[in-house]
C-alpha cells in the first residue's frame, strides 16, 4: 500500500471517532494518570509526613502533633546510640560494597566465557539475591549458631581452632560485624555481578583482540582496557550497592538486632527500634532522614547514566 | 613455546574453574545446610560432636510434618499468596497503561516523567515506614493484609511501569497503525494489538512483583501484629524462632521451600531486570 493512501485512509479513521479513545494527549494522560495518582498519594504523602514529622512531636498516642523543630535531629546527634549506629551504617556499607565490587569483578570475569552448565552455576550464584532476605538470614543464623554452627566444627577438624575455642559470631562484637558484613556481600554479590557481566559482554571483541595482539598481560589488559570501558556499569552496580545496604534492616534486625550492646545498630534498625517498637514515630522519622543523602547522591547517579545513553 | 602456552591456558582456565567453584559454594552453600538440615534428626543436629555434613541417624520427614500441620507456616504461605495476587493484579493495572503511555503517547514529557517514576522505587520503605504506619491506622488497616495490599505497590508499580515501557518501545509502530487503519482506536489497538503481543514483558513483570512481595518484610513486620496475618518472610523469623529454643529442623524446611523454587522461576526472567536496574546501558 503507498503511503499516500495509507495516510488517507488512516486520516478517514480518525475523522469517524474523536472520542478519548484516538485523542493520542488525552488518552496519554487518561492512561498514566491511575500510576501517577498512586504513586503521589502512596510515596509522595509519605514521603512527605516523613519529613513533617522529623521536625514534629508526634508519636504513636498522640492524636494532634506540634512543631519542634530541629529539636529531634539535635537530640539524635547527641545520643550516643545514634552515632554508633550513623558510624556502623558507613562502615557497613563501605566495607560490604568494597568487597561486593572486587569479588563481582572477579567471578564476572570468570563467567564470561561459555561452558557446559552455566545455566545451573547462574542459578546458584543468584539465590542469594532473589531468596527472601529475611529467610537466606535464617539460613546464616543457622550456620553462625554458637553451639552447631558448621563453621566451627569445620575450622575444629582441620585444627586451626582448638578444641576450647568457641568464637560466638554474633555475639562478639568484632565478629558480629564480620558477620553481618559476610552476609550482606552474600547478598548483594549476585546483583553485581550480574550487571557487571552485562557490561563486560557489551565490550566489543575487537578490543580484546587488538590488546592480546599488543602482548598486554592479563593485569594490564584488566586494568587498564577492561576496568575503564566498564567504569560506568561499576558505578551503577556500586550505587545499587550503597543504597540496598544502607537502607536494609533485615539481615541485621535478623541476625543481631543491633547487638551486642549496639554494636552492630546502624540507622535502619534504630529507626525501627525508636519509631515503631518504642512509639516514638518523631525522633524515629528524624533517624530515617539521615539515609537521604545516600539515595539523593544514587538519584544523581542515575540521572547522568540515563541522560548519557539517551545521547549515545 | 607452544607447550609453555598449552600449560598457561590450561592454568587459566583451572583458576576460572576454581573461582566459579568457590562463589557458587559460597553463594548456594545455606540452602544446601537448610536442606541436609530439613531432613536431619533433631537429636543428631543438637550433638555438637557429631561431624554436621553426614546423617548419624536416618534421615526423617517429621520437621516438614511439624512445619505443615504444627506451626502456622501453611497459613503464612496462603496468606502470602493471596496477597501476592491482589498486588499482580493491581500492579498490573497500574503499570500496564502508564507504561503504555510513556513509551508511545505522552512524547519527551514522558522520557522525564519515566524516570521520575523509576526513582520513587529507590525511595526505600526504611524513610517510609514510619508515617505509613500512621497512614495505615488512620485508615483502619492495621494488622490486617488489606494494609500490604495497598502498600505493596508502591514499589512493584514504579518498577514494572519501567519495564513496561522499555518493552512497548520496542515493539514495532507499524503493528498499532495497522490495526488503527483496520478501524481500532488506539486505546483499541493497545488492548486487542499490543497487550496480546507483550505478554512476555507482562510475564517479567509478574514474577518480578511476586518475588518482591515474598521479599518484603519491613512493612508487614511494622503493619501486621496477629501471627494469624503474617506472610512468610516475617512469619518464619518471628513466630517459628520461639523464644530461644530454635526448631532448627522445621525452620530450614520452610526457610528452604520458600526460597527456592521462586528463586529458579526468577533466574528465566533475570536478564529483562538487569536491563531495567541499569537503564538500558547495558545490553546483557
Amino acid at each position: 500500500m503507498s503511503t499516500a493512501a495509507e495516510t488517507a485512509l488512516r486520516a478517514r479513521a480518525r475523522a469517524r471517532r474523536s472520542g478519548v479513545a484516538d485523542d493520542e494527549a488525552r488518552l496519554g494522560r487518561l492512561m498514566l494518570a491511575p500510576a501517577v495518582i498512586y504513586i503521589v498519594a502512596l510515596v509522595g504523602l509519605p514521603f512527605t509526613l516523613a519529613l513533617l514529622y522529623s521536625v514534629s512531636n508526634v508519636t504513636v498516642g498522640s492524636t494532634g502533633f506540634r512543631i519542634v523543630g530541629i529539636e529531634n535531629f539535635r537530640s539524635a546527634i547527641e545520643n550516643p546510640t545514634f552515632i554508633r549506629a550513623l558510624r556502623n551504617t558507613l562502615v557497613f556499607a563501605l566495607i560490604s560494597q568494597a568487597l561486593v565490587l572486587i569479588l563481582a569483578t572477579t567471578l564476572a570475569l570468570a563467567l564470561q566465557k561459555n561452558f557446559r552448565g552455566k545455566w545451573f552455576v547462574r542459578l546458584l550464584i543468584l539465590l542469594p539475591w532473589v531468596a527472601p532476605i529475611s529467610l537466606g538470614t535464617i539460613g546464616w543464623l543457622w550456620i553462625l549458631e554458637p553451639i552447631y554452627s558448621v563453621i566451627n566444627w569445620t575450622l575444629r577438624s582441620i585444627g586451626i581452632f582448638g578444641p576450647n575455642t568457641w568464637p560466638i559470631w554474633l555475639g562478639q562484637p568484632r565478629l558480629a560485624m564480620a558477620s553481618v558484613i559476610t552476609v550482606h556481600v552474600w547478598r548483594l554479590l549476585p546483583l553485581a555481578t550480574i550487571i557487571l557481566l552485562g557490561g563486560l559482554s557489551s565490550i566489543p571483541q575487537d578490543i580484546h583482540d587488538a590488546a592480546a595482539i599488543d602482548g598486554a598481560n592479563f593485569w594490564r589488559h584488566h586494568f587498564q582496557i577492561t576496568v575503564p570501558l566498564i567504569k560506568p556499569i561499576l558505578l551503577v552496580a556500586l550505587m545499587f550497592g550503597l543504597i540496598f545496604a544502607v537502607t536494609d534492616m533485615i539481615v541485621i534486625y535478623v541476625l543481631t538486632r543491633g547487638g551486642p550492646y549496639d554494636q552492630t545498630q546502624v540507622l535502619a534498625t534504630l529507626a525501627f527500634f525508636t519509631g515503631i517498637d518504642g512509639g516514638d514515630l518523631a525522633a524515629g522519622a528524624a533517624i530515617a532522614l539521615f539515609l537521604f543523602p545516600v539515595l539523593a547522591a544514587g538519584a544523581i547517579v542515575l540521572l547522568r547514566l540515563a541522560r548519557r545513553s539517551e545521547v549515545v | 613455546m607452544a607447550s609453555l602456552a598449552l600449560v598457561r591456558t590450561a592454568g587459566a582456565k583451572a583458576i576460572t574453574f576454581a573461582v566459579i567453584a568457590g562463589f557458587a559454594t559460597f553463594a548456594a552453600f545455606p540452602f544446601a545446610w537448610m536442606l541436609i538440615t530439613s531432613f536431619k534428626q533433631t537429636s543428631d543436629l543438637v550433638d555438637p560432636t557429631h561431624n554436621p555434613f553426614v546423617f548419624h541417624k536416618p534421615p526423617t520427614l517429621e520437621h516438614l510434618r511439624i512445619l505443615f500441620f504444627h506451626t502456622q507456616f501453611a497459613r503464612f504461605a496462603a496468606n502470602t499468596l493471596f496477597v501476592g495476587v491482589t498486588v499482580v493484579v493491581i500492579t498490573l493495572l497500574l503499570a500496564v497503561p502508564a507504561g503504555y503511555s510513556l513509551a508511545r503517547l505522552t512524547g519527551p514529557t514522558g522520557e522525564k516523567l519515566g524516570i521520575a517514576i523509576f526513582f520513587t522505587y529507590l525511595v526505600p520503605s526504611t524513610i517510609l515506614f514510619i508515617p505509613m504506619s500512621r497512614i495505615i491506622s488512620t485508615l483502619g488497616l492495621q494488622d490486617s493484609l488489606w494494609s500490604l495490599v495497598l502498600v505493596y505497590p508502591t514499589f512493584t508499580v514504579p518498577f514494572s511501569t519501567w519495564l513496561l515501557m522499555g518493552f512497548f518501545k520496542v515493539i514495532p509502530r507499524d503493528l498499532e497503525e495497522a490495526a488503527m487503519i483496520d478501524g481500532l482506536s488506539r486505546f483499541g489497538a493497545f488492548l486487542k494489538v499490543i497487550v496480546p503481543v507483550s505478554i512476555a514483558g507482562i510475564f517479567t513483570v509478574i514474577i518480578f512483583t511476586l518475588t518482591l512481595v515474598m521479599q518484603e518484610f519491613v512493612y508487614a513486620l511494622t503493619f501486621i501484629s496477629g501471627a494469624s496475618r503474617f506472610t512468610i518472610s516475617v512469619g518464619v523469623p518471628t513466630v517459628l524462632v520461639r523464644g530461644d529454643v530454635y526448631f532448627w529442623g522445621s525452620l530450614m524446611a520452610g526457610c528452604f521451600i520458600a526460597s527456592v523454587p521462586i528463586a529458579i522461576l526468577y533466574n528465566f526472567f533475570v536478564d529483562r531486570f538487569i536491563a531495567g536496574f541499569t537503564v538500558g546501558s547495558v545490553k546483557g
